[in-house]
């Protein structure tokens, strides 16, 4: 395929090709990542998550700035949300991506939800595969921290930076949305404004209360004002520090290997889904059974049964 | 399932007035297109890597600085020159009448003066796709 030739030697317009074609998922698609998969592995991968606003995309800018400047190439996958009303999206990350836009050696790419039409997280993998196979050394994916989805989706980084804000709300709000799990490095941005120390305080607090905390790695705390670039130096130290320890503890076999266990349940259940489809005689099941179902001489759980015994024998 | 169509609007130039550019943008979206928006004050060079990297259908640009009949044809050139020629590039705000046979020429598919109703521009790319 000649789209994967010019991509693998850079060739931007190629590259943003093949993100698209992953990233609809059509027959194509299924090709290209079965062309591309052997050739993937080499990237690392960091994921940037927090609610809207807390100033993600501004951090990303300022990380990808400071891996450029030890000569490493990165990829960028800012991932907003789809309306699910409307089906549209307006993905606005690049905004605050201005510094690192025009930079040869960084490539972002936005993208929105979709949602449950796509099924995101399996969209942004295939997306982040491209980016491994054209060569970037980095890759950071950035998704608002809330939802399933979007968490499906920075758990399987190498490394995962979750970053709060004063002013959210107490600290039940935190533990609330299932990222204090998932992260590697906190970080506490907007720093400069009244109650960051307190967010400080409760983040370490909640923390403590892992059951796991003296074993492994002690997720940081970080204050940053990413605006400004305070901070950035020492949340890049302890991102690198997090990978040395990944390094040393070979806990980054063990996330691969988690990661690539989603996968391919992943694509196992998408699989079955078309399957199942495939093989569903629709017209005696929609005008038949939901018939009866709808008059109650069925059940929907029988129904079910005797579909799936008749797809798989 | 038909492929989403992803439209860039980019606000090219110096002028610091995006509101149109964020109606039409909230317009694409509410017509169920995918809409990278960009920001104020994009050099040329910033909206064609834009554009190639984020892959997009269509580039839309919104100037009302008088600077049109430079950098509308120049991010076209660019995007030719850089292998990406086949995108459509529609054009918006306050650009004269006379101006828009230039536009056109140099590859501005359509040019939305000010009064447009959305309708009129959501329906142009709907025909396109």
């Amino acid at each position: 395929m000649e789209l994967l030739e010019k991509a693998k030697a850079g060739n931007k317009p190629s590259i943003a090709r093949l993100i698209s074609i992953v990233e609809e998922g059509t027959p194509e698609s299924a090709a290209v990542l079965r062309e591309i998969y052997l050739e993937t592995g080499g990237a690392r991968l960091i994921g940037v998550t927090g609610p809207p606003g807390s100033g993600k995309s501004t951090l990303t800018d300022k990380l990808v700035k400071a891996c450029r400047n030890k000569g490493k190439t990165v990829g960028v996958i800012a991932v907003d949300p789809t309306s699910p009303f409307t089906g549209g999206a307006i993905l606005g990350d690049r905004i605050r991506m201005s510094g690192i836009a025009l930079d040869e050696g960084v490539f972002i790419r936005s993208m929105g939800t979709r949602g449950s039409l796509g099924g995101v997280s399996k969209a942004t993998h295939n997306a982040i595969k491209v980016l491994d196979y054209a060569g970037f050394d980095y890759i950071f994916i950035e998704t608002v921290g809330v939802g399933q989805s979007e968490i499906d989706i920075v758990k399987t980084a190498d490394s995962v930076i979750v970053v709060s804000v004063p002013g959210l709300g107490d600290d039940v709000q935190a533990s609330k949305a299932g990222i204090l799990e998932i992260g590697d490095i906190f970080v506490v941005n907007k720093s400069d404004r009244d109650g960051a120390e307190r967010v400080v305080i409760e983040l370490a607090q909640m923390l403590d209360l892992n059951p796991n905390k003296d074993i492994g790695w002690k997720p940081p705390i970080i204050k940053t004002v990413a605006s400004r670039g305070d901070g950035v130096d020492e949340l890049n130290d302890k991102v690198n520090e997090h990978y040395d320890y990944l390094l040393e503890s070979d806990e980054i076999t063990e996330r691969r290997k988690i990661r690539l266990a989603n996968e391919v349940m992943e694509v196992l259940m998408k699989h079955a889904e078309t399957y199942v489809h495939s093989r569903l005689e629709e017209e005696e099941f929609t005008s038949k059974k939901l018939d009866k179902i709808l008059s109650r001489e069925l059940n929907p759980y029988d129904v079910v049964d005797e579909i799936l015994e008749k797809t798989f024998k | 399932m038909a492929k989403k169509v992803r439209i860039l609007v980019a606000k090219p130039g110096l002028d610091g007035h995006d509101r149109g550019a964020k109606v039409v943008a909230r317009a694409f979206r509410d017509a169920g297109y995918e809409v990278i928006y960009t920001g104020l004050r994009q050099s040329a060079e910033q909206i064609t890597t834009a554009a190639i990297q984020e892959d997009v259908d269509v580039v839309a640009m919104s100037l009302l600085s008088g600077a049109h009949a430079t950098l509308m044809p120049r991010v076209i050139k660019m995007l030719k020159e850089q292998g990406a020629g086949d995108k459509l590039v529609i054009g918006g705000g306050v650009i004269p009448e006379e101006d828009i046979p230039e536009l056109k020429a140099a590859g501005v598919a359509e040019v939305f003066t000010p009064g447009t109703p959305l309708k009129t521009i959501i329906e142009y790319v709907n025909s396109k796709f």
